[in-house]
Formats: structure tokens, C-alpha cells, sequence
């Protein structure tokens, strides 16, 4: 594994290739946040707070860092104007599923997110895929899913599969930011019995 | 479906697990909606995972997880037919049928849905009916249209 | 049939195709396109054959169902070969005296001409009406020769000599080589260069590598790739052969629509005869190269068009897209180095290589080589498909091929690109048309659908159209395109509802650029376009529907009324009769009132009021008059003296 050096909010910054911004960030304790990655799970990019800028031969280009691997030379930088104005607005955008959510509120102070900005929505799953991903990946029970696309996904238990690994398990249950998990847990309970 | 029908369209595909999307294409067009059984079936044979199938059948317009009416009545919403007035196509057709897109009626016999463009933009609007096209649709003709169907 | 083997097998197949077809013998060529066969070409078909028959002209006369010859508006249409005459809006009652009078007498039907709309001159052949003429039909020209069915008729028009001449006198380098040098842009919305998109799959150390053909072609208004696949199936596998020859690939597929049906038969037919014929398979022409090429159906998802969506779908998942930081061309179908490109994309490759680079370049500007497809649609006197050179100026497109704006409307905008595209308003239109040029404009060339639009079109209403569409497709994996546009879309639905607030424009620039920014792939990146083009082109439209409650193009039905100007009306009862929502009180000589509870704003009173009372109107942003006294209603005839 050859060693990479990449520079990140002007600090030099060694990494080993095949390792993500955010690994190398992490190894040298500067924070990026991030909602749907998870260290036992592949990377998702799904919530893309964790954007930073790079420039690489000229050109510089928002990256999500979770999922950018390193490159020599590399220019990262983490907070900008830009940057802090998107991580507002995706904040914002989740608010308004998930107002309560201990995990965004402190983001939410951070960037100045104002959890009225939008109308609110229905639904508080914000779709970071951590339980479907965890069930496919670690349990590999497959219990949960995704059904549909674009406004209309959601999450969704098997009932069968449900029924039979769940009660046992429930290690997903702590990963679920809102709390939209256990909701849909409970309901899929009602509905089955 | 019955299952030995399943079994004879999976193998030939030789039950590759890529060729997962092209088998429910075929029971789809051949049984009109994808049965619970079904899936169960296409998930054993495959190895592919009910929660993967169950995304494809709910991700993808093609598909269908309850049966289906009649008659498909499909308006076409492509930009060239809504610069035409296609919307107004629609809700005339929606009131008349009492459904939206996506729905089927009560009695099964109309299922409408709305397309993205049929490639007839000479003719827009354009309705749709059991792949009949309908063209210069106006929304005073719509009702005489339905009418034919039984 | 048994394979061709080798280069002289092959000339001396095509030499004798081509002896057992008199050039002089009557053909008929009648358009069996998907649109065609919608407004009844399969009837045409039949009552031609039925009269050839009966007038006794079995084996004398030829009647070829070919693909789209693209005047849509105009169709059902055939082209009588040798002399080239061409007969528009054919019904089957016509197909006697064609037979009779034309092919039999040589004598010309004058009504089944095409007629100028100002000179009135009646046209005769196909290349000198203005639609045709302005043209320069390089890749779609051949669909109105060839049976798409027909592997011969391909044959007979030099199909197949471009992957002769690759296998036998060049290289597979020689070939990327010239690809290269003509600087072919991708056909499909991204306009990438082709050769070095092939180039870095080429390079790659990795054995296995496949070509894609993308003909998930989902872009609402555009149907090129459609007919292309429909009408001339074989250039496309010969473009795609081709360069699976130069990168090394063996295995290739085409994802092709489920809602194109006659694209799929057709093509699966064209592999099947191709692999008959040695054009596919193993040890093609006797070269040695193996390749073989696959149809997968898409299952309904526009983002499936998205070329790393479509790789995944194409695996037998869920259409999401996946980050382009390791270029598909490197790591795509299954992490395999996949060259994908678009139909017409492939179907320009053997051109390039039968006639050379230097020919190619020949045509169009310095950053954008060749000719492009455009569907002509939406408010256009001659709706089609067009090939033009790139440069060609919009103006001439759209006025000199597209006829103009029906019904003596004003142009207002023409929309490129799609949903990832924009609006390009008036005092743009001397813009060459080119890919760096409309995405300058704000707009971009997208797969080429261009939507014309008239003053009747609201342009919110469009920028509303588009974020609808892309909600309703978008795979739903990431926040700013999943929940930005969700947002999007509620305030563009209440402005256009007349519910706009002051810092609505302000919030979907700020969802615009967190799209642009942060989104996970091109449709979401792309997403905010057209809202971005209308308001940079139309401001004036947005404030009056968010501060007037007023839509200047009297279009969006929650602020218009229909209302009929008493002045005018004449009580003949048509609009009373024809409106579905009863609405409409009045009778003989009672002048009609539309009652607003009622009325749904469909707009069929006022498209049958006669024009020569011009009755009914249509009022924004200010109330509807009260109706007048009943007394005053009725019409009282004046008494003749």
C-alpha cells in the first residue's frame, strides 16, 4: 500500500491509497460531519454532508469525502462559504422531516440551520440507510429495505423475514437517528398481527 | 403464475441473478401484475434477496405488485404534449374515470397511468388505450373516447 | 444462409444483392415509424399491397415498409422511387388511384403534394421541400431506403463495409485513431469526446471490457434514438462492432426502453440476421474477432439513462447512480472498463470510418464535428425529426426547416436539453447550434429534443414541468436532489397557484445551487436548469405570478378565468353544448355566461367560440366582471324596416 500525502485545511496529511478524504481527515482528527456513514458499513454518500472541496490540476470541484479516495498532491478543504451555505440547506432539508432529531440539532447550531425554513414533511426517516444497510451487510438478513424512489422511497420491513430475526436482533435500533425505524418497526408489528 | 411457469422463463435465463429485472419483465407482460408468490419464487431460485426484489418491483414503472384493469389508458405528459395541453387532457380523463394516474377503478376496468412521451409529438395531445393511439385529443373528446370501452 | 468469411465473400454478396435490383423499377417507400403507424401507416401498407395485387403488378412494383422518414406532421408518407415523388397524409382510399394513376400512368397527384404554406407551390420531390432541404441528413437519411427487417437492403446501401475495412486494412489503434481525429462528441447530453472516452478503456490493463449502447432515451419530446433503432438497427451494430474492435471488448449490450417495442423486435432481429450472416458472433468475417451483443429491456426509470445508473440496472439492480470519481470507462459494468455511448453516437462511428476523419470535420464547428438530430416539437408547423450540421443557426431551424409557429402565434422559447436543459428566449436565436454554445446560452444540446414554445406557454409552468418530471424520477438516494426538489416543487406549484411568497425566489436559489453543488449525479446536478434559464430569461413572468397573481401567458388555470365578453357574444350555443362541465348558462339568443364554481378551465369554449366572434377571453390578475342584467342577456333582432 503506497503511501499518499494530501493536504486538508492546509495540513500536510499522510494517507495509504484506497483511503477515503474522510478516513485521512479522521486519522488526523479533523472533523468533517456526516449522517449515514458508518465505520462496520461501505460508504453510501447519500446524505452529503460530509462535501469538501478539492482541487486537483487546476480545477477544483465539490467531492462528497466519505466516498472521494485520496489522490498525490491533493488540495482538500473542509469549511468554506460555500460549503457551510450547502450543509445549511441539507440541514434545513432534513429538519423538516425530522425537527427533533437529537443528532441534527447540534449540526443545526453549528451552520445556523433553521428547522422552520421549510414546510414540514410526513415522514422522519431522513434515508441515511443506515438499517437497511447494516441488515444487508452485517446481519446480512435482508429485514428491512427500500421501496420505491425519489419522494416516494421509504423504508420498509419484510414481515416475514421480520418476524422471525428481528425480536432477537434490533442492533439496527440505535443506529436510526429519528427514531423513523422503530416507528416502522412497531407498525409493521401492528399490521402483521 | 403458476411456479412451473416461473421456473421455465428463470431458466431461460439460466438463472443468472443479473438477469433478475428481464425475468419480471417477462411475468409482468405475460400475467399483468407480479403476484406475492411470484417474488418469493424469483427470490429462491435467483438467490436474490425478497428486499432487492421487492425495491426493483416498486422502483421501476414497469411493474406492478396488484392486478391491473382492463384496459390501460396511458396519457401521454412528454414536454412537446403539455405544451399542447396534455394536463388538461388529464383532468378531464381523471374525473371522468374517477381514478389517478397509477390507480386502477373499482370495477378493474381502467388502469391509467401517465407517460413520459410515446414519440408521436406530431400528434400530441396523445391518449393512449390498449396501445391505440389517440392523437389531437381535445378534452371534449376524451369522454367519447371512454366511452367505446366496455 | 451461410457466413460470409471473408471480405471477397462479402463484395461479391453485396455485388449480387445489388444486380437483382433494377434502380428503375418502381419502389415505393412508405414510413413505418412508431408515429407514422400511430396516425395509420400499417392501413396505408396494407391497401398498397392490396392494389398492387388487384391492378396486377405482383413483382412489378416494390413496396418497402421503411423506418421514419421524420416529417411527422405529414405523415402517413411515401416516397415513389426512381423519380423521387412523395405524397403526404396518405390514406388507404388514395392507395387505387397511386397505383393506378402514378405508378401505372407516371401521372402526379396533385392533392398528395406537398404544398408551400406561402407560395403555394406544390412540391414534387422529397429533397427540394424546405423541410428536407435545409437538412444534411448523414445518419438518419438512410432510414427512408432500407427495410429496418432487411439485412440486404443494408447490405445494398454499403452497410457493413465500414467493419470490413476495420478488420482487414486497419488496426484496432488505426481505428480509435480516426475516431479520435473527428472529434465526435457523445450524441447523448454529455457531449464527451468519444475517442478518448474509448482511448482510456482501451488503455487499461484489464482484459475484459464492454460497449454499452444507451437507448434508455428518456428525455420527454425526444425520440431519435427511437427511430434510429427502429429504422436502421444495423448501422448501430455496426458502429458498436466497430468499436469494440478498437478498445477490445467482446461482449457488448444495448439497453433499449421497454416502451420502445418495435426497437427491441427490430433490433433483436438485426442481431439475429447479423449472427446468420458472419457480422456478429464468432470469428466475424473471418478476422478472428469474437463479439457478441446482448439486448437488456430498461423497466421504466428515466435515471436509468444516467450512463453509471444504467450499468447498475443493467447488473440486475436498482437504477442508482454511483459517484463518477473513478470514470466509468475505467470501472464500470461490473468494475470492468465499459465504453458507453448513445445510439446516435454509435451510428455515426461507421460513417467516420468508411469516409475518414477529414470528412467528418468537414461539417459543423471547431468544438462540435458532424450533424446532430433534433426532434422538432411542441408549438412547430412541421413537427419531426431534423439532421442538421452543428452551427446551423436556431433561426433556420426553427423557421426554415420547422416551418414556424402555428396559427400566427408569437415564438417565445425554445427548450434544449431536456430536463437538464434550458430556455432559450428570442434575441438568442442567431445562436449556432452547438454544444458549448447552448450551454453558454444556460441551456445545453442534451440528447436533442427542442421544444418550441409560443406566447400561450406560461414559463413558470415549464420550470414547474421539468422539477415535476424530475421528482417523480429521481432514484430518491440523496438529500439535494431528493428533498431539494421535493421543496422545489412545492413552491414552483404555489407560485403557479398564485400563492408565491416574496422569498420564494430566493429559496429555490438556494436549493438550485445546493443541487448543483452537492448532488449525487448529473440528473440532480442538472435538476435545477431549466428553473435557472426561465428565470434568468423570463424574471418578469416569475414576479407577476408571485406579485400580481397574474400569468401573462393566460395559462395557469389557477389564475386565469374564462370569461365570455357580452359585446362579442352571439349566442350560437356551440361552447354551451361542448362544455364537459355544464357551465355555461345560455340559449338562443340569451348571451352566455360561465358560471366559475363550475367552470374547470379547460379551455374547450374558447378554442370552438368562432373566430369570427372571438368571444370568449381570458382574464389574469384581476377580477372577473360581475354579469350583466339579465335583461341585457337577450339578443333582441333588429327589426327590418
Amino acid at each position: 500500500m503506497s503511501e499518499i500525502l494530501l493536504q486538508i485545511d492546509g495540513r500536510e496529511v499522510k494517507a495509504t491509497e484506497g483511503m477515503t478524504i474522510l478516513e485521512a481527515a479522521q486519522s488526523v482528527g479533523i472533523f468533517i460531519p456526516t449522517l449515514c456513514h458508518h465505520e462496520k458499513l461501505e460508504p453510501y454518500g447519500g446524505c452529503r454532508l460530509c462535501i469538501v472541496e478539492v482541487e486537483n490540476r487546476g480545477r477544483t470541484n465539490l467531492v462528497v469525502s466519505c466516498v472521494y479516495p485520496v489522490e498525490e498532491n491533493l488540495v482538500v478543504t473542509t469549511r468554506s462559504e460555500k460549503i457551510d451555505r450547502i450543509r445549511k440547506t441539507i440541514l434545513e432539508l432534513q429538519l423538516a422531516h425530522a425537527p427533533d432529531a437529537f443528532e441534527l440539532q447540534a449540526l443545526a447550531k453549528e451552520y445556523g440551520a433553521d428547522r422552520d425554513r421549510f414546510e414540514k414533511e410526513a415522514s422522519f426517516c431522513i434515508h441515511c440507510g443506515l438499517c437497511v444497510r447494516y441488515c444487508a451487510e452485517v446481519k446480512k438478513k435482508h429485514a428491512v429495505g427500500f421501496v420505491d424512489r425519489g419522494t416516494r422511497k421509504e423504508i420498509s420491513f419484510i414481515p416475514e423475514i421480520a418476524a422471525k430475526e428481528c425480536w432477537d436482533c434490533k442492533e439496527c435500533f440505535p443506529l436510526c437517528p429519528t427514531e423513523a425505524l422503530q416507528a416502522a418497526f412497531v407498525l409493521t408489528k401492528a399490521l402483521s398481527s | 403464475m403458476d411456479n412451473d411457469r416461473v421456473d421455465q422463463i428463470i431458466d431461460k435465463h439460466e438463472a443468472e441473478p443479473s438477469s433478475l429485472i428481464q425475468v419480471m419483465l417477462e411475468i409482468q407482460s405475460e400475467n399483468n401484475w407480479l403476484p406475492k408468490a411470484t417474488l418469493n419464487r424469483i427470490s429462491e431460485r435467483l438467490e436474490v434477496p425478497l428486499a432487492r426484489i421487492l425495491h426493483i418491483a416498486t422502483f421501476y414503472q414497469a411493474f406492478s405488485l396488484v392486478p391491473k384493469g382492463r384496459h390501460g389508458v396511458h396519457i401521454c405528459v412528454g414536454t412537446a404534449c403539455h405544451v399542447r395541453g396534455a394536463s388538461r387532457i388529464l383532468d378531464t380523463v381523471q374525473e371522468k374515470i374517477g381514478i389517478k394516474p397509477g390507480e386502477t377503478d373499482l370495477d378493474l376496468k381502467f388502469s391509467l397511468e401517465v407517460v413520459n412521451c410515446l414519440g408521436c409529438c406530431a400528434l400530441g395531445p396523445v391518449m393512449e388505450i390498449d396501445g391505440k393511439t389517440h392523437g389531437k385529443m381535445t378534452p371534449g373528446e376524451t369522454a367519447e373516447v371512454l366511452k367505446n370501452y366496455e | 444462409m451461410s457466413r460470409i468469411n471473408s471480405p471477397a465473400e462479402l463484395d461479391e454478396f453485396r455485388k449480387n444483392i445489388l444486380s437483382e435490383r433494377d434502380p428503375n423499377k418502381p419502389c415505393i417507400t412508405l414510413c413505418a415509424g412508431s408515429a407514422c403507424i400511430a396516425t395509420g401507416s400499417g392501413d396505408v401498407a396494407l391497401s398498397l399491397e392490396a392494389e398492387i395485387v388487384k391492378q396486377g403488378l405482383r413483382d412489378k412494383v416494390d413496396l418497402r415498409k421503411t423506418g421514419c422518414h421524420g416529417y411527422c406532421e405529414r405523415g402517413p408518407m411515401i416516397v415513389i422511387h426512381p423519380e423521387e415523388i412523395s405524397y403526404f397524409q396518405v390514406q388507404p382510399k388514395d392507395a387505387a388511384e397511386i397505383i393506378s394513376e402514378t405508378i401505372k400512368e407516371k401521372k402526379i397527384i396533385k392533392r398528395l403534394l406537398y404544398t408551400d404554406p406561402d407560395t403555394k407551390e406544390k412540391i414534387v420531390k422529397e429533397s427540394e421541400i424546405p423541410f428536407y432541404k435545409h437538412q444534411e441528413r448523414l445518419v438518419f437519411g438512410s432510414n427512408g431506403s432500407i427495410d429496418p427487417k432487411s439485412i440486404d437492403d443494408y447490405l445494398a446501401i454499403g452497410g457493413y463495409g465500414a467493419l470490413k475495412k476495420a478488420l482487414y486494412d486497419m488496426t484496432p489503434e488505426s481505428v480509435l485513431e480516426e475516431v479520435k481525429k473527428s472529434n465526435l462528441r457523445g450524441r447523448g447530453g454529455g457531449g464527451f469526446p468519444a475517442g478518448r472516452k474509448w482511448e482510456g478503456s482501451r488503455d487499461d490493463p484489464e482484459p475484459i471490457k464492454y460497449v454499452i449502447v444507451n437507448a434508455d432515451e428518456g428525455d420527454p419530446g425526444a425520440y431519435m434514438d427511437r427511430s434510429l433503432l427502429e429504422g436502421n438497427p444495423h448501422s448501430i451494430l455496426e458502429g458498436l462492432t466497430l468499436g469494440a474492435y478498437a478498445i477490445g471488448s467482446h461482449e457488448g449490450y444495448i439497453y433499449v426502453r421497454q416502451e420502445y417495442p418495435l426497437a427491441v423486435e427490430n433490433v433483436l432481429l438485426a442481431i439475429k440476421t447479423a449472427e446468420e450472416y458472419g457480422f456478429l458472433g464468432k470469428n466475424i468475417l473471418g478476422s478472428g474477432f469474437d463479439f457478441e451483443v446482448k439486448v437488456h429491456q430498461g423497466a421504466g426509470a428515466f435515471v436509468c439513462g444516467e450512463s453509471t445508473a444504467l450499468m447498475t440496472a443493467l447488473e440486475g439492480r436498482v437504477g442508482e447512480p454511483r459517484p463518477k470519481y473513478i470514470r466509468s470507462n475505467i470501472k464500470g459494468f461490473w468494475e470492468k472498463p465499459s465504453v458507453l455511448n448513445n445510439v446516435e453516437t454509435w451510428a455515426n462511428v461507421p460513417l467516420i470510418i468508411n469516409k475518414g476523419a477529414d470528412w467528418f470535420t468537414q461539417y459543423g464547428t471547431e468544438g462540435s464535428k458532424g450533424t446532430k438530430i433534433f426532434s422538432l416539437v411542441g408549438k412547430i408547423v412541421n413537427t419531426g425529426l431534423v439532421e442538421v450540421p452543428m452551427g446551423m443557426p436556431l433561426k433556420d431551424i426553427i423557421y426554415k426547416i420547422g416551418g414556424g409557429i402555428p396559427n400566427g402565434k408569437k415564438f417565445k422559447a425554445v427548450q434544449t436539453g431536456g430536463p437538464s436543459g434550458g430556455c432559450i428566449p428570442e434575441d438568442l436565436l442567431d445562436l449556432p447550434v452547438g454544444f458549448d454554445e447552448l450551454t453558454k446560452a444556460g441551456s445545453m444540446m442534451g440528447s436533442g429534443g427542442m421544444i418550441v414554445m409560443d406566447e400561450d406557454t406560461c414559463m413558470v409552468d415549464v420550470a414547474r414541468y421539468f422539477i415535476a418530471f424530475l421528482t417523480d424520477e429521481s432514484c430518491g438516494k440523496c438529500v439535494p436532489c431528493r428533498e431539494g426538489l421535493r421543496q422545489m416543487l412545492k413552491i414552483l406549484t404555489r407560485i403557479t397557484e398564485g400563492k408565491g411568497r416574496q422569498d420564494d425566489i430566493q429559496l429555490l436559489k438556494d436549493l438550485a445551487e445546493t443541487a448543483k453543488g452537492a448532488a449525487l449525479c448529473a440528473l440532480g446536478k442538472s435538476a435545477p436548469n431549466p428553473f435557472l434559464s426561465t428565470l434568468r430569461y423570463f424574471e418578469n413572468e416569475y414576479e407577476a405570478h408571485i406579485n400580481e397573481k397574474r400569468c401573462p401567458a393566460l395559462s395557469c388555470k389557477e389564475l386565469i378565468a374564462y370569461y365570455i365578453d357580452p359585446t362579442q357574444c352571439k349566442a350560437c350555443m356551440i361552447c354551451a353544448r361542448k362544455c364537459p362541465a355544464d357551465a355555461i348558462d345560455g340559449g338562443k339568443n340569451k348571451i352566455h355566461l360561465i358560471d366559475q364554481e363550475k367552470c374547470t378551465k379547460c379551455g374547450t369554449c374558447y378554442e370552438v367560440c368562432p373566430s369570427r366572434f372571438s368571444a370568449v377571453t381570458r382574464i389574469s390578475g384581476e377580477p372577473v366582471p360581475d354579469p350583466i342584467p339579465e335583461e341585457e342577456r337577450i339578443i333582441r333582432k333588429r327589426k327590418k324596416k
